[in-house]
């Protein structure tokens, strides 16, 4: 999966409350035995949630980032934003999917319907378009 | 960057937020607590500092802003050693 992601150019960061110590130590113990050289992309720390609490995913009653996940342009706007509760994990295929999308829409000025996949029809939107997507795209 | 010398306790910016702008006179300081949301889907995202573990490399700090011009995807998690 990170290997799609390295294709399209993207920098994966991860980032917890724990410290750079217990990456180290999660990566050696955990990770490496769950898929081969570990996670490949930086793990970051933020004790005391300070970066957390401005990306409006810190906790303060539990002291942790919860699962909050930011897709940030090559402009550095940010894109998207999912936050789940700590119970629920997240759908990478998902996360590929809206990056392609952005990165298509980003190159072409094209926008794209509900659960687009590329490949499929995009619209073009104008006054041509009002009324008429019925004509283009069928879900 | 170079690899951090390493200690126990090893400070970072954490938000670099752009600066305040100069009080009036008399005026009572803010705290510097941050603690607002203020990240937004449509504007310039917030840039920070932190220490980092990057397998093959060791520790580090990262800038956000240090990958600036690529696509980013920054994922948060509740903790390491955990269970999803």
């Amino acid at each position: 999966m990170y290997d799609e992601f390295k294709a399209l150019d993207v920098v994966v960061l991860s980032m917890s409350t724990d410290s750079r110590f217990v990456h180290k130590m999660w990566q050696e113990h955990e990770l490496s035995k769950m898929l081969q050289g570990g996670v490949p992309f930086p793990m970051l720390s933020d004790g005391g949630g300070k970066i957390g609490a401005i990306y409006g995913v810190y906790d303060e009653a539990a002291g942790v980032d919860i699962r909050g996940r930011f897709i940030i342009d090559p402009d550095f706007v940010i894109r998207a934003m999912e936050v789940l509760a700590p119970e629920v994990g997240r759908n990478p295929k998902e996360l590929l999917r809206q990056v392609k999308a952005f990165q298509h829409v980003r190159a072409t000025g094209e926008v794209t319907p509900s659960g687009w996949e590329p490949g499929q029809v995009t619209l073009k939107p104008g006054p041509a378009l009002v009324g008429r997507v019925w004509e283009v795209w069928k879900p | 960057m170079p690899e951090l010398k390493e200690g126990c306790v090893k400070p970072t910016r954490g938000p670099i937020l752009p600066a305040l702008p100069p009080l009036p006179a008399g005026a009572i300081s803010p705290t510097q607590e941050v603690t607002k949301m203020l990240a937004r889907v449509g504007k310039e995202a917030i840039d920070f500092e932190a220490t980092a573990f990057i397998e093959g490399v060791g520790f580090q700090p990262v800038k956000l802003s240090d990958y600036k011009g690529k696509w980013i995807v920054l994922c948060f998690y509740p903790g390491d050693f955990t269970f999803v």
